[in-house]
């Protein structure tokens, strides 16, 4: 009896819970990894490092190798901040190699919601690339500052009905911002406004393996997310209109415990992209995990 | 820079492989009966196994046919010696599909939860 009556209690409690944001990506069943190029749509105490990418051939024919670190942290339950900074080393064929620090990127972000039955969660931010905080001639950091508001989206396909199970492991991420750069110009280029749009999709294989059918799947495979991201930057205004950039990239993502392994090779959109074909490879912490009761937790509101 | 790139990269994976044993989120490991599975009996317990030691006080499952009644005893357990281990009895369960509600705070109160479905033929 005394059992019952607890179980109750918790099962209430937990439902209870549920409605609450938590970080790490959960929405009900699902567990949404920490994609490389989309922006994830929950906060969360997280850190990549390192993301070692190498980029497709530019246009001009210089090469470009990034060491790339983020962090995210809560503040709230609902509530983060995020830093992101890369170091960049550039070739250009016929003259020396540059190196050196890119903008520094900051951004604010709130959990609009997170549905557990319907496996959707959603984001809005704000993002700041700083002036000046790097090195800008050489590397190419900005002397600009340019000013992001940002929307993130997660939706899970665990509600598809029973003669879709197989396609319930599916599940998108995207992001919709726009850029606003303070200038509209400086060392005689153009700063145009840019429609950013991303798009992350995923097959989980641990969503397969424990929610829809046990296929025998045993670690690490039962832990990957193969997926292919989408990101395209569009400016809209200064006679750059319909100059469009991106990438796509195919990849897996291994979830562990504690850290997670991300690999994707990066593929050019157009000519004005790139040619060629790049990769990266990105370790990502956990800190919630790492350390649940210390930096892993939000600061307040706990 | 390619090749250093490369190396370091590697030589992460490589000192990360024979990590992540954990307590942190607790996900399902396996199931007995198996996720997704038909049964030719009617199993008299589901046990879930877990990827590290859970609460017992804050973890339960709960199994339901296809009506949304329950059709276990009410006595979700953590086993004594092995505390990934959640199980509950059942009832004589008629031929139909179930379904399997768990929710699970890991020992350091970290939540989730997930369900999934097996077929009783006969």
């Amino acid at each position: 009896m005394h059992r019952n009556i607890a179980s109750g209690i918790a099962l209430a409690a937990l439902t209870l819970h549920a409605a609450t944001a938590t970080a790490h990506g959960f929405a009900g069943d699902r567990f949404f990894p920490a994609t490389v190029l989309t922006d994830d749509p929950f906060v969360a105490d997280e850190m990549s490092l390192p993301t070692l990418i190498q980029n497709p051939n530019a246009v001009d024919g210089s090469k470009e190798s990034d060491v790339k670190i983020d962090l995210a942290k809560r503040l709230t339950p609902d509530f983060g901040v995020t830093f992101a900074e890369q170091w960049k080393y550039a070739t250009i064929p016929g003259t020396k190699a540059t190196k050196g620090l890119g903008g520094l990127t900051t951004g604010l972000q709130y959990q609009l919601f997170i549905d557990p039955a319907s496996e959707t969660m959603a984001l809005a931010g704000f993002q700041q690339n700083w002036a000046h905080t790097g090195r800008v001639q050489g590397a190419g950091a900005p002397d600009f500052t340019t000013l992001t508001p940002v929307f993130d989206f997660g939706k899970g396909f665990g509600d598809l009905p029973e003669a879709a199970a197989y396609l319930r492991p599916f599940a998108v991420t995207g992001n919709l911002s726009f850029d606003f750069p303070v200038k509209t110009q400086s060392n005689g280029k153009l700063h145009p406004n840019n429609l950013n749009l991303g798009f992350a999709f995923e097959y989980s294989l641990e969503y397969l393996q424990h929610h829809v059918k046990d296929i025998g799947l045993t670690a690490p495979f039962d832990r990957i997310i193969p997926l292919v991201e989408i990101a395209i930057s569009d400016p809209v205004n200064r006679g750059m209109s319909g100059q469009l950039t991106g990438t796509i990239q195919p990849g897996a993502i291994w979830a562990g415990q504690y850290y997670q392994i991300g690999v994707e090779a990066i593929l050019p959109i157009n000519h004005r992209t790139g040619h060629g074909y790049g990769g990266l490879v990105q370790l990502h912490f956990f800190l919630d995990d790492l350390f649940p009761n210390s930096i892993g937790r939000p600061i307040f509101g706990y | 820079m390619r090749n250093h790139c490369l190396r370091l990269g590697l030589g992460l994976l490589l000192a990360l492989a024979a990590g992540g044993s954990a307590h942190a989120h607790a996900f399902l490991d396996r199931a007995a009966p198996s996720v997704g599975s038909t049964l030719n009996t009617s199993p008299t317990v589901v046990r879930l196994w877990f990827t590290q030691a859970i609460e017992p006080a804050f973890s339960a499952v709960e199994i339901t046919n296809a009506q949304g009644t329950r059709v276990d005893d009410g006595q979700p357990i953590v086993d004594d010696k092995d505390g990934t281990l959640l199980q509950i009895g059942l009832k004589a369960l008629t031929p139909g599909e179930y379904r399997v509600n768990w929710y699970v705070i890991s020992v350091d109160t970290h939540r989730t939860e997930g369900h999934f479905t097996f077929r009783v033929a006969r």
